[in-house]
């Protein structure tokens, strides 16, 4: 097991090298730069700028070097720890996305957590009680849920909350905690606010959970070892949470591994229809501006964001699956 | 048996001439007529097909649908409520829809909209329009439902903040989205069977190099990848360009699943006799693989690209919501859905959320005709 591990985290900046290429050819490719847009923004605003003056901002930014000396540029500096200079705020990339990073990772862990304390009672119930209303409802739930975009349950919901209770149900903090530095309070106060962003995140995942963990408890159920362990005389209770839903979940911890990084990413559409203090919408915002510094570091994020995840659920099923454990 | 290239099915054991004809009828019924009677079994998927065959009906014809050009903007005619539709008034049949009369609100210069109740104007079917052409062929302004009436409109999923009709729009939206979710599939499936399947047949190192690039494309953060890829498009494309490169920026990263999925197929599938049997025929590789193992693998990679199309579906509405997708004046249901931009429009016009229930029905019409499919295929299933 130790060997995989230890294989992964190798294998870690090779795959971040070849992503950081990639992410970096995407944020370049748009026709133009941050300054061409720039410039049309403010053209459309009736004012103009000195073409001398464009240009001595185009060589200060480094946005007149081609391709290759603007990524080792980006490069090095990435290696040193700098994320480089957002070129629409002029403020550093990592004080920008800094404050998000906390929120964002807890927002993806909390619909993680969600999901599973949800999914697993409602996948084994509706396996053991096969038919039964309940089953039904839960089965109808999943589907809905699944097909379901994110954003559009977001707007639903907040519309509910706005037009029956006259409240708005957007951001992640009250009005006091929103400038305030970290604390047990402001804490407590993200806690109160993050639950309704954390179930929309996490419907979707939760029906498409339940119904792998239904299908899987079936297969397990009618197999000689149960028949045999319920002659003994177990109780049933006992009987279902001691083997055949250990078998049934290990497929699930399987998948966290994509499912995870998923979260991740997918917090991009709820926080911005919500208007979380998350990294997406900061990166929706970067693409359009055409802010490619911050935008690529963004990107980045997520995929070490999503690497780390894959990772840490290779060790999870190593960890829950003796099977795998022992063939390495 | 080894040597033999008949399959199991199209042998008819002696015994077979004492079997009810019903028995026979299934012993010699084609693989595809085994599958569609298991199908047929399963009553919410065949409901749901037909919601589909519907919903690509008006894919085809969306202005026969259309009760008002999509485009047609007034601004005197915004937000303009659901006008509901009865079917019976005072006793007779007469479809119709209740008169509004709408002024403008002088403090919040919005229109705000009353129903007439002593007016309706009547409702009629296959009535005279705007002009059209079927299928981009045959001239025509005939439509489902309109009025006769000259001058007004009938809105029957009320107008959006142009004045434009909101049902007439759906029609339109509705050809966008289901087309692309259909296309998208169908780049992901040519190359998750060709890659997936050559990657499982092959093996070695043309198999590590297919897998180590399925890894490393799954690995990627699918949505913020999605994201910059369509900011990259240029602003000035044209409708059909967009459409079709935001059709490839969703296959990109949807063939790798397909992909996956087809090479483990092969892999089980070549230990099985039938490829081995081939195999001593002296039949080529590219035979093999076009005429025996890729039927076998056709009727699960059709349910399982069925289950891909609602998420494109889905990705393509979120995409054009973010106004990274489509963009007006494509019409698709996310670009209809970014009218309902903020929690003040939808709280005063909540039927621009009409286009996400539809969005919600296809994909659940998908899954479950996808379900149906899946175990209808699935041999070994009870």
């Amino acid at each position: 097991m130790l060997r995989v591990v230890l294989h992964r985290l190798v294998l870690l900046p090779v795959l971040l090298l070849v992503f950081s290429i990639a992410v970096f050819a995407l944020v370049q490719a748009p026709p133009g730069d941050f300054l061409t847009s720039y410039l049309s923004m403010l053209a459309a605003s009736g004012s103009s700028v000195d073409q001398a003056q464009v240009d001595a901002l185009r060589r200060q930014f480094g946005l007149d070097q081609p391709f290759y000396i603007q990524y080792f540029r980006w490069m090095q500096n990435l290696l040193r720890g700098d994320l480089g200079l957002s070129l629409e705020y002029q403020l550093p990339n990592l004080d920008l996305i800094g404050d998000y990073l906390i929120p964002t990772v807890l927002l993806a862990l909390l619909s993680f957590v969600f999901t599973w304390l949800i999914a697993i009672p409602a996948g084994i119930y509706s396996a053991t009680h096969l038919r039964s209303p309940l089953d039904y409802v839960i089965t109808l739930l999943n589907y809905v849920g699944v097909a379901t975009p994110n954003f559009m349950l977001a707007l639903i919901l907040m519309w509910v909350a706005f037009a029956r209770f006259g409240i708005s149900v957007t951001g992640l903090f009250s009005p006091d905690y929103l400038q305030a530095p970290w604390s047990l309070a402001r804490l407590a106060d993200l806690l109160s606010h993050i639950w309704l962003p954390m179930i929309i995140l996490g419907i979707a995942g939760t029906a498409r959970l339940t119904r792998i963990m239904r299908a899987n408890l079936l297969d397990e159920l009618h197999k000689p070892y149960v028949i045999t362990a319920r002659a003994k005389g177990l109780s049933e209770w006992h009987l279902v949470l001691k083997y055949p839903v250990r078998v049934a979940i290990n497929p699930l911890v399987s998948t966290i591994g994509w499912y995870l990084p998923q979260l991740f990413s997918g917090s991009l559409i709820v926080a911005t229809v919500m208007n979380l203090p998350n990294i997406g919408p900061l990166l929706l915002h970067a693409l359009i501006s055409r802010d490619m510094y911050l935008a690529g570091a963004i990107l980045l994020i997520y995929c070490f964001l999503t690497v780390v995840g894959t990772l840490l659920s290779d060790i999870l099923l190593a960890w829950v699956d003796p099977r795998i454990r022992m063939e390495s | 048996m080894p040597g033999s290239v008949h399959t199991d099915d199209a042998l008819v054991p002696p015994a077979a001439g004492r079997a009810s004809a019903a028995e026979e009828r299934v012993s010699l019924a084609a693989n595809w007529k085994l599958v569609w009677w298991r199908f047929r079994k399963h009553r919410l998927a065949v409901a749901s097909a037909a919601v589909l065959i519907l919903l690509y009906v008006v894919v085809l014809i969306p202005d026969f649908f259309s009760t008002q050009d999509p485009e047609a903007s007034a601004a005197s005619q915004a937000f303009i409520p659901v006008q509901h539709l009865s079917w019976i008034v005072s006793g007779r049949i007469a479809p119709s829809v209740p008169a509004i009369s709408g002024k403008r609100n002088p403090v919040t210069l919005r229109m705000e909209w009353q129903v007439d109740p002593s007016r309706r104007i009547p409702v009629r079917f296959f009535v005279h329009g705007y002009p059209y052409r079927v299928l981009g062929l045959i001239p025509t302004d005939i439509h489902l439902v309109g009025t006769s009436a000259e001058g007004v409109g009938v809105f029957l999923l009320g107008s959006d903040r142009l004045g434009r009709d909101e049902w007439s729009r759906l029609m339109h939206g509705t050809r966008t989205s289901m087309t692309v979710g259909l296309v998208a599939v169908a780049v992901s499936i040519v190359l998750g069977a060709l890659l997936g399947g050559t990657s499982g047949y092959l093996g070695g190192w043309v198999d590590l190099v297919i897998q180590r690039l399925i890894e490393l494309l799954q690995s990627l953060p699918t949505i913020p990848i999605w994201l910059a890829m369509s900011a990259a498009l240029p602003q000035d494309w044209p409708p059909q360009k967009v459409f079709f490169a935001i059709t490839v920026i969703l296959a990109l990263i949807g063939w790798t699943t397909l992909a996956r999925e087809v090479r483990g197929r092969f892999l089980s599938l070549r230990e099985e006799e039938f490829v081995l049997a081939a195999e001593l025929a002296g039949c080529s590789r590219f035979r093999i693989i076009t005429h025996h193992m890729l039927p076998a693998v056709t009727s699960h990679l059709i349910a399982t690209s069925t289950l891909a199309v609602p998420v494109l579906i889905i990705s393509e509405t979120s995409l054009s919501y973010l106004g990274l997708g489509m963009r007006p004046p494509a019409i698709s249901w996310g670009v209809l859905l970014q009218e309902a931009q903020n929690i003040q429009t939808v709280a005063a016009a909540p039927w621009l959320l009409i286009p996400g229930v539809v969005v919600i029905t296809a994909a659940v019409a998908f899954n479950l005709v996808g379900d149906g499919l899946r175990d209808a295929a699935d041999p070994y299933g009870h």
